[in-house]
């Protein structure tokens, strides 16, 4: 290798950095140039240009393939390689960044822990992101994960004063260590088979062994357990609830979109690419691990009475259909798995914003009491809210339908009738937790008459997911398309 | 012959160390164990001709690292954590965890090194250069980017700590 960092290098990495330095930016610049608590807002600028210039960095990027008609462009010498499915992956990040920043201001100022930081950590996370997307070598691919989780340990303890957030923090990191280390076994397992970090080569690798080979089966086995708990995978969910729960609500839905997103861009690749010589091995794995997933989120949902956890839960279970799309695996399968990531970004980011506006100074809001009538107070907040209910629990016309629907039509393409039976069955279930929601919110007279905390940056990001739910759903065709495309691997 | 004496001398630290570091309830006692179980895998970076990876772990995991745990151990007070019992009731999860890799493990050692078939390094000249050399040529080229990444981790840890243990920010 004669040239360390070429013009190819640059291109591909021009997101990431732009993430990066302007996460750095913001965290000096709220020591040296906006000390005081009420410049705070500029920070907010910067915050926004940097995810403006990353976006700018991918739609370049994009153009570029799509003007060359090339499928993917690697850099670093097959470290990071940008094709559709990394383009497509990390538009959802940034769009999960806008809006998680567009709705923290207000959030954090109520919660007395407003400081610069925040918005630093938001950026580096994404960050991190970007090389779970991206990246193709097993070493970038950690590092991306643990810079994505690092990130995340500390935004999901930074209400310090607060005795569950402290308790949230700790153990999603103590857990979250202990996942990294069987991850990092894993991969170390893998490198061994390979004698490269190079996710082709290891794929080369596996592809001249037997499915079942048990060293095969050692690194899989360690992998899956890594990448399970991140995407919170029942037996590895228990930090969910807890982490979900205790965390600044703004914190809760980047990490139940953003987080969960970056892990499955991962999983995808390591189980596509790599693992998908051992797939016999791994399917019926995964299919326990999914039908698990679905029965404990769901029927543990059934009993919450804190809303922050009742989403919790069900993030567990969605986690489980997704699961579903990589067991049929073909096309349609991961073109399902691929459009539901981008609908269940933004249906459970919108619901966790109606949550985050019922915070109030004196009030928690996040019992389901607390929405009782909200219908009468806040008309378009309820209706919204119903909105995403709907898409989550997967009923037309609204996103969540056309996402399930593409699951589910992989099962069937693929015979999996049983997993198909199953999942539609825990539908139901979903849909009756979902309305205890929706019948605090219409039919329990009005309990509380304080405002909502609401702000310009709210009710923006109320109608963009509003608008893009109801919107995948009764117009899906340029969502699948761009979904199709970044399949072309 | 040494060569294999020298490999089973210092796994048995690595791995009677890492038990020992978790079976013991003092806390002190732990920290001591597992800087046995530091050394015996430094001992191990020696014996594949790893000096540099044998230099640096002792330099900074034996030396600096678990000092610090000790520092931390002494500061914070863990009398009452010693004596309480453990109040999980998981230990048949982990025992059916433990015996299926057990299993593995054994399977292992029945088939003998054939199991493995890990990947040849490549063959050709034999490298000349010592270890460190190699170690600095493939971190600045090849393995640039994730070196790069692991600083801004580094940053995001820093700034975490101080975030955390500051009383006002």
């Amino acid at each position: 290798m004669s040239q360390y960092y070429t013009t190819t290098d640059h291109f591909v990495l021009v997101p990431a950095l732009m993430l990066a330095l302007f996460g750095c930016a913001v965290l000096l610049f709220e020591v040296l140039v906006f000390p005081h608590p009420r410049q705070r807002k500029w920070l907010l600028l910067f915050v926004l240009l940097g995810l403006a210039f990353a976006g700018a960095g991918v739609w370049r990027q994009q153009n570029f393939l799509a003007s060359q008609g090339i499928e993917e462009l690697t850099a670093f010498g097959g470290t990071l390689t940008v094709d559709g499915f990394a383009i497509f992956f990390n538009w959802i990040f940034l769009a999960a960044s806008l809006i998680v920043t567009l709705i923290s201001y207000r959030y954090l100022e109520v919660e007395g822990e407003h400081h610069g930081e925040y918005y630093g950590l938001i950026l580096l996370a994404n960050c991190g992101m970007f090389f779970l997307a991206t990246g193709t070598d097993l070493i970038t691919l950690f590092i991306g994960l643990e810079l994505m989780a690092l990130c995340f340990y500390i935004l999901v303890g930074f209400l310090r004063e607060d005795r569950r957030s402290n308790e949230a923090a700790l153990k999603y990191l103590l857990l979250g260590a202990f996942s990294s280390g069987f991850l990092v076994y894993g991969f170390s397992v893998l490198y061994g088979l390979a004698g490269s970090t190079k996710l082709r080569a290891v794929a080369d690798a596996l592809a001249s062994r037997e499915p079942w080979d048990p060293v095969v089966f050692l690194a899989l086995a360690t992998t899956a357990v890594g990448l399970l708990f991140k995407i919170s995978a029942v037996p590895f969910h228990m930090w969910a609830p807890d982490a979900y729960e205790g965390a600044p609500t703004t914190v809760t839905a980047y990490l139940s979109v953003g987080s969960k997103a970056a892990s499955f861009a991962l999983l995808l690749r390591v189980f596509l690419m790599p693992l998908g010589a051992a797939r016999e091995v791994w399917e019926p794995l995964l299919a326990a691990v999914a039908v698990a997933t679905m029965t404990v989120g769901n029927l543990a949902a059934v009993t919450q009475t804190n809303i922050k956890r009742l989403l919790a839960y069900s993030s567990i279970s969605h986690a489980g259909y997704i699961l579903l799309g990589l067991i049929a695996g073909n096309e349609t399968g991961i073109k399902g798995v691929l459009v539901y990531i981008l609908v269940y970004t933004f249906m459970n980011l919108g619901a966790f914003l109606v949550v985050v506006a019922l915070r109030r100074k004196d009030l928690l809001g996040e019992d389901l009491d607390d929405l009782a009538g909200l219908v009468y107070k806040s008309p378009g907040y309820a209706i919204l809210m119903l909105i995403f209910l709907l898409s989550l629990a997967g009923i037309p016309p609204t996103a969540g339908f056309i996402a399930k629907y593409y699951i589910f039509l992989a099962l069937i393409e693929t015979r999996h009738y049983v997993l198909a039976v199953i999942g539609t069955l825990y539908v139901a279930v979903a849909i009756y937790y979902y309305f205890r929601i929706v019948r605090s919110m219409f039919l329990a007279p009005l309990a509380d008459t304080g405002p909502l905390t609401t702000s310009f940056g709210l009710r923006l990001a109320l109608v963009v997911t509003g608008v893009l739910t109801l919107g995948i759903g009764i117009y899906p065709e340029p969502f699948l398309g761009f979904a199709q495309t970044s399949l072309a691997r | 012959m040494l060569d294999t004496f020298f490999f089973y001398a210092f796994a048995l630290l690595t791995l009677g160390g890492g038990i020992l570091t978790v079976t013991r309830r003092n806390a002190v006692h732990s920290a001591m164990w597992l800087i046995v179980s530091l050394a015996g895998a430094a001992g191990l970076y020696l014996l594949q001709g790893a000096e540099f990876l044998f230099a640096v772990q002792i330099v900074l995991y034996v030396g600096g690292i678990m000092v610090l745990f000790l520092f931390v151990i002494m500061l914070v007070n863990l009398d009452e954590a010693a004596k309480m019992r453990q109040f999980n009731k998981q230990w048949w999860v982990a025992l059916a965890c433990v015996s299926g890799v057990g299993a593995l493990v054994a399977y292992f050692l029945r088939q003998g090194a054939g199991a493995f078939r890990l990947a040849r390094p490549p063959q050709g000249a034999p490298i000349l250069e010592g270890n460190t050399e190699r170690i600095a040529d493939v971190l600045f080229s090849e393995y640039l980017l994730p070196f790069e990444i692991a600083s801004v981790l580094l940053l995001v840890a820093i700034v975490g700590s101080v975030l955390m243990a500051k009383r006002k920010v």
